[in-house]
């Protein structure tokens, strides 16, 4: 495939010449921010910062944090630092009242959002001659807005298609020729399997790549997407809290995903001090929005655990790489005293079992001792028509997760669909502690 | 000569034989034996059935995960020690049952119908066949 960008200038500037125009961008933000958010200069002034302390993206560090703690705080026009009438839309989280984050954005935000966008379906192969089926939720939800601006800005037709009704999906799919899928990696595994149920090979299927993000998906869960579509699934990252979807996007590589520094600039810092660590360290992602007007986070805590590399990468774009986050801090769970990634259990199923990407992770507590139950949905090459054989196989995925996790889980294997299906974000944890 | 048995996952929750049976009685399935082996939390149903072909369809297509796999269906007498003679004919044949049980396939009175699983199809088969017993066949099975 010819290498392909969508803002060359930007996607292969030299890194001294991509920290001038971030030092220019951060410095005027700063300035932004501190003239128009009264909240964020509270803050500024607490550390005793002002805009002139800042010349340059060395003094980044001398700025305070941001947290989810303070979007709440100020909901809803807070960090807000455009005058209102200069907005032209709102997206959310869904989070419930009180956790639900609202970002503005004016015109020249979404089209700098469309841009990144625009970056991602080029970096997957997108050209004006794509069909792009966008499949997820449209609405308050970043995810639906923001490809779909991108598949416009790309020049792509874009079937507006929203989630769910995956029949509708496929007719549409198939019908029109769709050669880009744009969903969150759970409900391509389920449009994947929905087809193959109905007969489809992967050789069928118009599709040619995929751009899934939203949720956290583990390598093993690509390896299965793109041999049941028979695609190439590229990731893609974003907050609503930073625009949306597009703030990071794969090439073909598939090693990491490129961030768009000349909007973000990124940190690693450690999640405990809040000390920025050197490149290659694992830490909580952490960025400033330079360009963002209506909402212009300044380093705002991702809760996101990865690694920021510079290295050379062979699709020829110099903007730095994020790995795939490896959990979030929100979605960890402490089971008896121990931490636990969802992602990490996902693996084992997957790579070592060929487990369909369907299972639920029950937590639960009984007296005071946790309960950690693992609801895997049975496939054919699992199932043998005697106990033993599948009782066996029970303990082989329990002592797998043990080895992993280091505590032990019960492990059920259940009905196939009897694990709920998820045409957005999956529901891959249920903990009832948390209902007491 | 041996049958075809089908084997289906079934979680225990309330509904789901009632499913399992549903599925098949739709499909116009007629049911010849059943057993369910059962753990705690799930089991698997074992069936003999006039058409395995059409009633395994009819299961996926009901999402049930099921295999079919080759038993056999021999007539013992309905009389004292007529299973007794049938095991001691598999075992000085060296042949192992892993399970078995009944089914309703009483071609005449005062006989009754087994399912044997056992380690070796083959060698069980002549053996019993040796021993003057009467199996069924898959064929002889769709007319019952
Ligand atoms: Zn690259």
């Amino acid at each position: 495939m010819a290498q392909r960008y969508w803002n060359e200038k930007i996607e292969k500037m030299e890194l001294a010449e991509m920290r001038k125009l971030q030092s220019e961008r951060l410095v005027a933000q700063v300035k932004h921010v501190w003239d128009n958010v009264p909240y964020y200069r509270k803050k500024m002034e607490e550390k005793g910062v002002t805009p002139d302390d800042i010349k340059s993206i060395d003094d980044l560090h001398k700025l305070p944090f941001l947290s989810k703690a303070d979007l709440r705080d100020s909901y809803p026009y807070g960090m807000l630092a455009a005058p209102l009438s200069d907005c032209v839309r709102i997206q959310s989280t869904s989070g419930t009242t009180g956790k639900r984050v609202v970002s503005f954005y004016t015109q020249n935000d979404v089209d700098l959002w469309e841009d990144c966008v625009a970056r991602a379906i080029t970096a997957a192969g997108g050209t004006k001659e794509d069909v792009v089926q966008v499949a997820y939720g449209y609405g308050l939800f970043t995810g639906g807005a923001g490809l779909h601006g991108g598949s416009h800005k790309v020049g792509c037709l874009t079937l507006p298609m929203s989630s769910g009704n995956t029949e509708r999906q496929i007719q549409f799919m198939m019908d029109l020729k769709a050669t880009i899928l744009c969903c969150t990696p759970s409900y391509a595994a389920y449009i994947g399997e929905t087809l193959q149920e109905m007969g489809y090979k992967p050789e069928d299927i118009p599709l040619k790549a995929g751009i899934f993000g939203a949720e956290p998906w583990t390598q093993a869960m690509r390896e299965q997407i793109e041999a049941t579509l028979g695609i190439k699934a590229y990731d893609i990252y974003g907050l609503t809290e930073t625009s949306g979807p597009g703030v990071a996007f794969e090439c073909e590589e598939q090693s990491g995903m490129h961030i768009n520094e000349d909007n973000f600039i990124a940190e690693i810092i450690d999640p405990d001090t809040g000390e920025v660590l050197p490149e290659g360290s694992k830490g909580e992602l952490v960025f400033t929005s330079i360009t963002k007007e209506a909402f212009p986070l300044l380093r705002y805590r991702t809760r996101d655990i990865c690694i920021l590399s510079r290295g050379k990468c062979s699709c020829g774009r110099t903007l730095v790489k994020m790995t795939k986050p490896m959990g979030r801090s929100d979605d960890m769970l402490i089971i008896k005293g121990v931490n636990v990634f969802p992602s990490q259990i996902e693996e084992v199923l997957i790579k070592d079992f060929k487990a369909a990407p369907n299972y639920q992770i029950v937590v639960d507590r009984v007296g005071t001792t946790d309960t950690f139950e693992i609801k895997v949905e049975i496939s054919d090459d699992m199932f043998s028509d005697t106990i033993k054989d599948i009782s066996t196989l029970e303990k082989k995925i329990g002592a797998d997760i043990q080895q992993i996790l280091g505590i032990r889980a019960k492990i059920s294997l259940v009905e196939p669909k009897s694990i709920p299906r998820s045409e957005g974000k999956a529901v891959r944890v249920i903990d009832k502690r948390k209902l007491v | 000569m041996t049958v075809k048995q089908l084997s289906v996952f079934v979680e225990n929750r309330p509904g789901r034989l009632s499913a399992v049976t549903e599925a098949l009685a739709s499909a116009g399935i007629n049911i010849r034996a059943v057993s369910i082996a059962d753990t705690k939390d799930f089991g698997i149903m074992r069936i003999i059935v006039n058409d395995t072909d059409k009633a395994i369809a009819a299961l996926k297509e009901n999402g049930f995960i099921a295999s079919a796999a080759n038993v056999i269906a021999v007539i013992a007498d309905d009389k004292p020690g007529s299973m007794a003679s049938i095991m001691k004919i598999l075992y000085n044949a060296n042949i192992s049952v892993e399970y078995m049980y009944a089914a309703f396939l009483n071609r005449e009175k005062g006989s009754a119908c087994l399912i044997l699983r056992v380690d070796n199809n083959e060698n069980a088969v002549e053996a019993l066949k040796d021993a003057d017993c009467t199996l069924i066949s898959e064929k002889e099975l769709s007319e019952i």
